[in-house]
């Protein structure tokens, strides 16, 4: 894509001087979807220097990430379980994004999902095995919509700022969680009962056995499935132009006739449905039962998806992939690197990307 | 009597922390700075504690060491936000990541345990006050009492300076106070690196608390501090309010503990008084106006 736009670029004679008019915008246009790569190309250079500061050799250790992630059917299908909910949170956080609104609470989101997705599912143990499996899925949607539906009305009605609100009820999810736990854990436990058979969403290694071992599991198809159909909401739907155009100027959008609170608080539930789906690749998908913890920043991870997959459905889609990868690959170096060393590499990549963002725009306003 | 005092000190105590870092999100946030970061910046000044304290043997440097912690990594959330004016929210939450990651990999690298570090001598009570009964270890505690002065002068500088007044008006109105000859980048940067200090010594506060470091051992603090400095209305005295509110309810948890009142919904207080506020059902709380936009003289 960067290519002929580049190549194009050099102006000789009065014959090339239209191209080069021409090649302008696109090399601009270029130089802003450069930019994530650009982060994630720094941010791995950063953490070179943190390896051999730790005195090992920086290419062995992203070589042992690798080939750890695409080397081994197994370390494959690890990298495919936890990159699954992070498709869910990255889609969430960039329909919310898509709308001019931060959603900070992909976490309790995804946690609540998880948590009524297996409620729901010990619920309805004796109901025929394919409503068990859509009674959970639904409740996991319904009540990360209902949660960020919160936030949603908040701002819509009192003008309250979305991110400090997202951020409190992610904290108030966990309580909550707690609190309900008294009710719904296993006596002893902090987790609820084994869900009902027909609510198992099954293993990817069921079809591929080159996965065997790996919890992969069909949760990653809903997630893509979610994925086309985000694509088609937000630019194919007239939601999606509702909430495209007031995220990318609320008052032209209020002037023509799209209601902003509205649309906010439908783009937020939507999101929270999202990412409240994301739960039950861990719930319904792997450990069949709830359990307290589980989402371990998932949520917050979907914010770094959503960036570096440029709020882009199948960007989101790539992005979760190499966040999940970095995750799995963090457990395999953990004997020669703190596996600490993937949240900074992470933090780096948001760091550098929102940096970036900045100063390539900066450089293709002037190009323009 | 007795009890009810030693209820306060408990209360007080737990709230200095909070009120460190309220206060110093305050300096940002009034300077137009969203610092979502004050978490991140707690736990590496807890960190620089410990490891100042650990390499010099005294309590004191390991404070100075909190304090550049501190200030350092606010120095990174002003170099992103203020002089290359990226999303002040999502570096924030960069910064918290990155301190997470950071501390655990400095303890594996440094202490050679994922989960601690070795004990290191804490900050020692002032030898006459701590006598006083109930309350000693709040007159005698130095931190408390910084922390007490601190308060006092901050609310000076921020609405009786004129430091405060520029800072202030940059958070209002950037282009405005631009168009005076005031730096919009150097008063922003001096907010942002005064929260550092300030969440650089809560941090100081809590390891030396317990005299050592532990993954993840802020747990959420700065974002209660955040809560408190919306609460407080963006006002030091307003987020010592909501510090020693946040903190009475925290003490009120650990005294009913085995009473049968389910404690996760005490300690959904300060989230929950936060929503209400910024729904203006507590006041309204208003934020600076020009908090959360990058100054962009060229856009005007």
């Amino acid at each position: 894509m960067t290519g002929p736009a580049a190549t194009a670029a050099p102006a000789g004679g009065p014959a090339a001087a239209p191209r080069a008019v021409t090649a302008r915008p696109r090399l601009a246009a270029a130089l802003e979807l450069a930019a994530p790569l650009a982060a994630v190309a720094l941010a791995l250079l950063a953490g070179a220097v943190l390896i051999a500061l730790a005195g090992e050799d920086p290419l062995a250790i992203y070589g042992s990430i690798l080939h750890a992630c695409l080397g081994t059917g197994y370390g494959f299908g690890q990298m495919l379980f936890k990159a699954t909910p992070l498709v869910f949170t990255g889609l969430a956080v960039a329909v919310g994004f898509r709308a001019g609104l931060f959603n900070i609470g992909a976490e309790g989101q995804l946690y609540l999902g998880g948590f009524a997705a297996a409620l729901a599912a010990v619920a309805l143990a004796g109901a025929p095995g394919p409503v068990q499996l859509v009674g959970a899925l639904l409740a996991a949607a319904a009540a990360g919509a209902a949660w960020a539906t919160i936030p949603g009305v908040l701002k819509a009605r009192f003008g309250a700022h979305e991110v400090i609100n997202t951020i409190m009820l992610n904290f108030i999810a966990m309580q909550l969680v707690a609190f309900l736990g008294r009710y719904a854990y296993q006596p002893g436990t902090v987790r609820t009962a084994t869900i009902p058979a027909g609510a198992v969403i099954p293993r990817l290694d069921v079809w591929f056995p080159a996965l065997h071992g790996s919890p992969a599991n069909l949760s990653l198809l809903l997630g893509l499935g979610l994925a086309l159909a985000t694509a088609w909401l937000l630019f194919g739907s007239r939601l999606g132009y509702a909430i495209r155009a007031v995220g990318l100027n609320p008052a032209a959008a209020e002037y023509g006739g799209i209601a902003i609170g509205s649309t906010h608080t439908a783009a937020l539930a939507l999101s929270g449905a999202l990412a409240g789906l994301g739960g039950v690749n861990f719930v319904l998908g792997y450990k069949q039962f709830f359990e307290q913890g589980f989402s371990a920043g998932a949520g917050f991870l979907g914010i770094a998806v959503a960036l570096i997959g440029r709020n882009q459905p199948l960007g989101v889609i790539v992005a979760a992939l190499f966040f999940g990868g970095l995750s799995y690959g963090g457990l395999v170096i953990n004997d020669r690197v703190p596996r600490e060393l993937v949240e900074m590499l992470t933090a780096l990549v948001i760091l550098f990307a929102i940096t970036l963002q900045q100063v390539m725009t900066r450089a293709a306003r002037k190009l323009r | 009597m007795m009890e009810l005092l030693l209820f306060v000190a408990a209360a007080v105590r737990i709230s200095v922390p909070y009120t460190l870092g309220a206060v110093g999100a305050g300096f940002s946030e009034r300077g137009g700075v969203v610092n979502i970061g004050i978490e991140g910046m707690m736990l590496n000044g807890a960190l620089g504690y410990v490891l100042g304290a650990w390499y010099s043997g005294h309590a004191t440097l390991g404070l100075l060491a909190a304090v550049v912690a501190g200030v350092v990594t606010a120095a990174l959330h002003a170099l992103v936000t203020v002089r290359f004016r990226a999303d002040q929210i999502t570096s924030g939450l960069g910064i918290n990541l990155l301190a997470a990651g950071l501390t655990k990999y400095v303890l594996v690298e440094v202490f050679h345990s994922s989960s601690n570090s070795p004990r290191v001598p804490g900050l020692e009570l002032l030898p006459g006050l701590a006598a006083v009964p109930a309350v000693g270890t709040v007159l005698g505690a130095p931190l408390v009492l910084l922390t007490a002065l601190l308060v006092i002068g901050v609310q000076w500088l921020m609405f009786r300076s004129v430091f405060g007044l520029r800072l202030r008006s940059i958070g209002e109105r950037p282009e405005a106070a631009a168009t005076l000859g005031l730096s919009v980048t150097a008063y922003r940067t001096a907010g942002v690196l005064i929260s550092g200090a300030l969440a650089g010594l809560a941090g100081a506060w809590l390891a030396s608390e317990q005299h050592s470091f532990t993954d993840g051992m802020t747990g959420g603090r700065g974002y209660i501090a955040l809560a408190a400095m919306i609460v407080g209305k963006w006002s030091p005295a307003g987020a010592v309010a909501a510090c020693l509110l946040f903190g009475a309810s925290e003490a009120l948890q650990i005294t009913l503990q085995g009473v049968a009142f389910p404690n996760e919904l005490l300690q959904m207080l300060p989230y929950l008084v936060t929503m209400l506020a910024l729904a203006g059902w507590i006041g309204r709380s208003v934020p600076p106006r020009a908090v959360g936009v990058p100054y962009d003289p060229e856009l005007g």
